[in-house]
């Protein structure tokens, strides 16, 4: 009976914040997504994993268009991914977007590294955008550090920027692609612990990653990715304790023996 | 060498008027090669094959080639002005343009693309992007080469010379012409004056190489 209500609730249109159908890409020979289907609702932390080479960050960068798809349809509040242009950075500002090597821009200042979207694409005045960006820098834990030039910060602070960077645009969604592959152990936890803050809050999550914990500790759902298609779609409950699929299993079971 | 120090309000003028020419194509050919390579790296596909031609055209043709055509060809087109110091600095900036638009370029592909990437991500449109993230740091790593074109320029500056404008290398032409019997120390006195315009840029660009420098 619950099982049945919940399906339906997932079919509610406009309530799927990211959505996509039949998405298929090449690279050359190479089929890197196989008709992915996958609905993000508004609040929901999804959790994408797999070996690599699966398919997992070209699916988490065609969200919001930095890999075109060959064919396919993904939307984002409703909206479908227009072609390169205003309208495609317009759904892109409402898009948050945090990579693996951190990305923040050399030349400018942590500060200004957050105030820039605000300001440039928004519109915002520079003591508004300066003031947001400081409760946010403060709020990741790297206000200190707001004078300085990114290339003086750790791995991790550096990448708890970026966050407040995507944070300062108000998005209706968050994407991180590996956000802590690049990272020294010991600053991991301190880029999670900000991710796991963000996702009690409500922001809604698509998370590729290999932080199995993360994915414990946050996910809603879990996603298994192999070989371009999504083999598993479910909570991370039943994901870790019960893999349906040995894609899965083996996959487990290689993380656990390590 | 007295024929140096008797010539010295011309060699000084020469110096000016040298200056004048290469700084004011300098500029034009910064702005102008910048504006190349931003349409070389375009999304839109007629402003990269202009750009294109234009560089490959003005940049494997002979200096001299570019001064007949500002010079000579230009006025029959109905193109006429007072002076051919227009004519110079128009053929000068326009082949020095397509040096600065390579080197610009070159410049652009060293920016890691994540750069790119993460400012479209926030929303940037093309032109921000270019104009707010990849030339602010593109231009930085290409201001050696960049000062380079331009010592190049203002050695260029002299073929102006042959076409009616008086500068440097002109005056030293009417000196030699003068003093027939003293042309080597007339050439060499022209060689130390282009000395001092040319040395002093080799030095700003180490010390703006220095100041500008981006960490990674």
């Amino acid at each position: 009976m619950f099982a049945r209500f919940s399906l339906m609730t997932t079919q509610v249109p406009g309530d799927s914040l990211v959505s996509l159908k039949a998405v298929n890409k090449h690279y050359g020979q190479l089929h890197v997504l196989k008709d992915i289907n996958l609905n993000v609702r508004k609040g929901e932390v999804v959790v994408v994993i797999g070996p690599s080479g699966s398919g997992k960050s070209t699916l988490c960068r065609a969200i919001n268009r930095l890999e075109t798809i060959d064919d396919g349809k993904i939307a984002i509040d409703g909206k479908e991914l227009p072609e390169e242009g205003k309208e495609l950075a317009k759904l892109r500002a409402d898009v948050g977007m945090v990579f693996q090597s951190f990305n923040l821009f050399a030349h400018k200042t942590i500060l200004e590294n957050v105030t820039l979207g605000p300001i440039k694409v928004k519109g915002m005045s520079k003591g508004q955008a300066d003031k947001d960006a400081m409760a946010l820098l403060e709020r990741v834990g790297v206000g200190h550090q707001a004078p300085k030039l990114p290339a003086q910060l750790s791995g991790g602070q550096q990448q708890r920027v970026a966050i407040a960077r995507a944070l300062a645009m108000k998005p209706k969604v968050m994407l991180f692609d590996e956000p802590t592959s690049a990272l020294d152990p010991e600053m991991i936890n301190e880029v999670l612990d900000v991710m796991i803050q963000l996702a009690k809050e409500g922001m809604t999550m698509v998370v590729v990653t290999h932080e199995m914990g993360f994915a414990r500790k946050a996910a809603d759902r879990v996603v298994f990715m192999a070989d371009g298609q999504i083999v598993e779609d479910s909570t991370p409950e039943e994901f870790f304790t019960n893999p349906q699929s040995n894609r899965a299993k083996d996959f487990l079971s290689k993380l656990l023996t390590h | 060498m007295d024929v140096i120090i008797e010539n010295l309000p011309l060699y000084w003028e020469g110096l000016l008027r040298t200056l004048f020419l290469s700084v004011v194509s300098g500029i034009i050919a910064l702005v102008l090669g910048t504006f190349l390579a931003a349409a070389r790296v375009s999304p839109v596909a007629a402003l990269r094959g202009f750009s294109t031609v234009y560089v490959e055209v003005l940049r494997n043709t002979p200096l001299t080639i570019a001064f007949f055509f500002a010079a000579i060809v230009l006025p029959r087109l109905g193109v006429t002005f007072e002076q051919f110091e227009v004519a110079a600095i128009i053929a000068l900036s326009a082949y020095t343009s397509a040096f600065i638009a390579e080197a610009v370029r070159s410049g652009v592909n060293s920016v890691p693309v994540g750069q790119a990437e993460a400012a479209r991500s926030i929303g940037m449109k093309f032109g921000q992007v270019l104009s707010l993230i990849i030339l602010p740091q593109a231009l930085r790593t290409v201001i050696p080469p960049m000062i380079n074109i331009l010592i190049a320029l203002v050695k260029n500056s002299s073929v102006a010379g042959a076409f009616f404008v008086l500068e440097l290398f002109g005056y030293g032409r009417q000196m030699a012409n003068a003093n027939g019997d003293q042309v080597m120390a007339v050439l060499l006195g022209v060689a130390f004056f282009y000395l001092l315009l040319t040395v002093p840029l080799g030095i700003l660009a180490s010390t703006v190489e220095r100041k500008v420098a981006i960490a990674r």
